[in-house]
């Protein structure tokens, strides 16, 4: 029997719009608390993978009293897998500065950056031009709000929010302690909103269209509609909107080359389901009533028969290495431990008993590293380790 | 004042002399000279009043502030998961043979340096690099032969 499955395309963020300047002067008319209200009912979280409120970030910031305050877009977009942030900044730039001025209004910040990862430097002086373009008619119609571009040089953890913040201060990319959060101390220890491209550009759509219409997209704890940026073993790579709450299985019949073997969703710090959990898995945020539910920042890396399970752990473990900021021991040590530790199995200098004792370095290490990198290690390791541990032995 | 205080100076005067402002005045350096030496930190380090340890410190973590001598035209091939899976082996060893340096290198004539680096965020066209600022995907082993005869002949 054929299987007929289901995903939802929808074409809200490319949409070509040229009506920006109408949709933020008619926004700003709104009371803030008005636009929070709207931003809370749509249910919209977070699109850099961790899940966060956004209307509630916002509120957050707008009750604070202190009075310098800052709107951070996070373009840091590092995560093995992810490109889509750097396709929205290149076709549509005015809606995330459309999000960024409104955010500025509601939450009382007159400044907003755009940290830009090195590795998307070609990017700038494109991006430079809508800037000034935007903050022209900011001006005519009085609105007080600045946006500059902050140019990272190539590091990973700088994705993290608050490492961002200590590299725009001049420092290494380190996480801080949390709390406090940065809706409280932020950057300059000021209250910041930092939000992931993609979300600041599902709060024009709401802006535009109405909190209802995003809303009624997706399914129950997972509303709207998401970016995925497929790669990998896959007929048609790219990047594809789609509604959220999606089961794996449909994903696969869509993108799959005929031979999935698993799929890696929320890149090297997410997660790989291997063939059999399929159709038990739902990519959307925590929550969902059946099977196991998985949020994604929009990687989705498929991998057929012919890929050696050990070579991907391989290459995230390294990647992990490299990319460790080193503050903090669990990840730093574990990091290096963790790869050493698969190949000494793999040449047999280890029983596969050894594999064991790793997974336990993971645990650990996801329950003392200060940051989400550390953390989310032991997603991939352990998914992978679990699901193909002969791969890795023999 | 040499060169190098007085572009330090230029750039400090650009972007300030806070704290916040020393990645724009490293990265405007690295622009220019494309690394940071010993006396270059130390040179950013008395125009911005900031300890040099911490210019150092700094400097060292971002993989894309060089601190080590690098050619005119640095060449970053990205080795994560999909470009690893879509060719960037073969990529590598085309570069190696035709410019006879290994990852790491530079050549003689100071014109590439090669590198590796992580995720460029190419995935769906891999295997992907850099040449300083400008992206290349899709580079296959004839195409980065043709990419590099053009900047050879760009600079003769």
């Amino acid at each position: 029997m054929a299987y007929s499955y289901q995903l939802k395309r929808v074409d809200f963020i490319f949409r070509n719009e040229n009506d920006w300047e109408k949709v933020l002067s008619t926004t700003i008319k709104k009371k803030p608390d008005e636009i929070i209200n709207e931003l809370i009912s749509s249910e919209l979280k977070g699109r850099g993978g961790a899940g966060f409120p956004t209307g509630l970030k916002w509120k957050l910031t707008a009750e604070s009293k202190e009075t310098e305050k800052y709107v951070i877009c996070n373009a840091d977009e590092g995560e093995p897998g992810t490109f889509k942030d750097r396709e929205i900044l290149s076709k549509v730039p005015y809606k995330v500065l459309t999000a960024m001025a409104v955010c500025g209004y509601v939450t009382g910040a007159k400044e907003g950056y755009i940290y830009l990862r090195g590795e998307y430097k070609f990017l700038e002086n494109e991006l430079n031009k809508a800037i000034d373009e935007f903050l022209y008619y900011c001006q005519e119609i009085n609105l007080d709000f600045k946006i500059k571009i902050f140019m990272g040089s190539g590091a990973y953890i700088c994705g993290e929010e608050t490492a961002l913040m200590e590299s725009m201060e001049g420092r290494r990319g380190e996480p801080r302690n949390k709390p406090p959060f940065p809706t409280q101390a932020g950057y300059r220890n000021k209250p910041t909103v930092i939000n992931n491209v993609e979300t600041l550009v599902h709060t024009w759509t709401i802006f535009k269209y109405g909190a209802k219409k995003f809303y009624d997209l997706g399914v129950q704890y997972s509303r709207g509609t998401k970016l995925f940026s497929v790669s990998g073993d896959t007929p048609k790579p790219g990047i594809y909107e789609l509604e959220l709450g999606m089961s794996l299985q449909d994903f696969v019949y869509e993108f799959g080359d005929g031979d999935t073997k698993a799929v890696q969703v929320g890149g090297a710090s997410g997660f790989l389901v291997p063939r059999k959990k399929f159709k038990d898995t739902a990519i959307g945020y925590e929550g969902k009533l059946v099977g196991i539910s998985l949020p994604t920042g929009g990687s989705m890396m498929l991998f057929n028969s012919s890929r050696s399970m050990f070579n991907v752990l391989d290459n995230y473990l390294e990647f992990f290495r490299e990319e460790s900021c080193g503050q903090c021991t669990p990840c730093r040590v574990g990091c290096q431990q963790l790869l050493l530790g698969i190949k000494a199995v793999k040449r047999g200098e280890k029983p596969a008993s050894y594999l064991d004792k790793l997974l336990k370095l993971t645990e650990t290490m996801q329950l003392t590293a200060k940051c989400g990198l550390g953390q989310s290690v032991a997603n991939s390791f352990s998914s992978i380790v679990e699901n193909f541990r002969e791969e890795m032995i023999y | 004042m040499n060169p190098i205080q007085s572009l330090i100076k230029d750039l400090a005067d650009q972007y300030g002399r806070k704290r916040e402002n020393l990645l724009p005045v490293m990265q405007g350096v690295v622009q220019k000279e494309k690394y940071l030496s010993e006396y270059t930190m130390i040179e950013i380090a008395r125009e911005m009043d900031i300890p040099a340890a911490e210019v150092f410190g700094t400097a060292t973590f971002y993989s894309f502030l060089e601190t080590k001598p690098a050619g005119q035209f640095i060449i970053r091939v990205c080795k994560t998961i999909t470009c690893a899976m879509k060719g960037k082996n073969q990529l590598l060893f085309a570069i190696q043979d035709m410019l006879k340096i290994k990852i790491g290198e530079t050549t003689p004539d100071n014109k590439f340096t090669l590198l590796e680096t992580n995720c460029l965020g190419w995935c769906h066209k891999a295997p992907a690099m850099l040449i300083n600022d400008d992206v290349y995907t899709e580079v296959t082993p004839e195409k980065v032969r043709e990419i590099l005869t053009g900047y050879i002949k760009e600079t003769n």
